[in-house]
């Protein structure tokens, strides 16, 4: 199989990738319910949810898909750097991959302690006096950004125990289904938030 | 094994996918600034949809996996597609 020792007997990379598949499918499958309420509230409150959009951040969820993408394509290269055997920028790579992860929080942070700031979070006195469809969408967009901020928390400390595992010599160029696990993780993470971004922050 | 399950992809594919959804993310906020009406939904749906497969396939590899994960792929695609279609169904025609 490999140029790098024997695999161990019992190793099998291929159903350990399709069980991770079968609960990433969980996962979209998680997301896309919290998506058909959106659209389901977006049909009826069209201009109150364009209202409310506009008072996101424009600047700083642009920084953020880029971030997350950038995050991406860390840890794509570290797969591929493990591969060739090259487990010193690998584990480069994967430190890089969780930072984007703490970045993304740290912009979440900022945008979130401004808006509750200004009195806009779920059953605040100040949402009670607008219209019900702006309060559905911060509502919605509580929990989703919620729910995706909390996979971004998970995901960063996977890449982190992934570096340490690369450092210590568990991950290696013969065994690093783990890895590939972890990085398939990420990725959901951001193919999440390329459906978060548009429906959001970009509405008109 | 008779199938390689680790293809090692070059980092310049990698890199050239990153420059790709870089680009599609400015497009989208670009489109998503002009008034189109119902288009701009669609716009924006279609972008996210083309961003994603690049993720699939490249950063996570699907293009390089098995058939048998393209059929899971599709099937959830399929099972998601159903469930936001049935809705529709129910609430729109309320």
């Amino acid at each position: 199989m490999n140029d790098s020792g024997p695999p161990h007997p019992h190793q099998d990379d291929t159903g350990a990738k399709l069980g991770m598949w079968l609960f990433l499918y969980t996962e979209v499958l998680l997301f896309g319910g919290l998506f058909i309420l959106y659209a389901v509230y977006l049909q009826r409150y069209p201009r109150e949810f364009a209202a409310a959009a506009g008072e996101l951040n424009l600047a700083l969820g642009t920084a953020n898909t880029v971030i997350l993408l950038t995050g991406s394509l860390l840890v794509a290269l570290s797969v591929s750097a493990i591969g060739r055997g090259n487990c010193g920028p690998a584990q480069g790579l994967l430190w890089g991959g969780a930072a984007t992860g703490v970045l993304f929080l740290a912009n979440k942070y900022i945008e979130w302690s401004a808006e509750i700031g200004h009195g806009i979070y779920p059953g605040s006195p100040a949402l009670a006096q607008r219209p019900p469809g702006e309060n559905v969408f911060f509502g919605l967009y509580y929990i989703t950004l919620g729910l995706h901020g909390l996979h971004v928390l998970i995901g960063s400390i996977l890449l982190a125990v992934m570096a340490v595992m690369t450092a210590n010599g568990s991950i290696r160029r013969d065994r690093f289904v783990v890895l590939e696990n972890s990085g398939l993780y990420w990725h959901l993470v951001d193919l999440v938030w390329i459906f978060i971004f548009p429906l959001y922050y970009l509405l008109l | 094994m008779n199938e390689p399950s680790h293809a090692v992809v070059s980092y310049r594919i990698f890199i050239a996918v990153w420059l790709l959804l870089l680009a599609l993310t400015a497009v989208t906020v670009a489109v998503s600034r002009v008034h189109l009406g119902a288009l701009n939904i669609w716009a924006a749906l279609g972008i996210a949809s083309l961003k994603s497969a690049l993720v699939i396939f490249f950063f996570m590899h699907l293009k390089y996996e098995q058939r048998i994960f393209k059929i899971f792929l599709l099937i959830t695609l399929v099972t998601l597609a159903l469930f936001i279609g049935l809705t529709f169904f129910d609430v729109l025609y309320r």
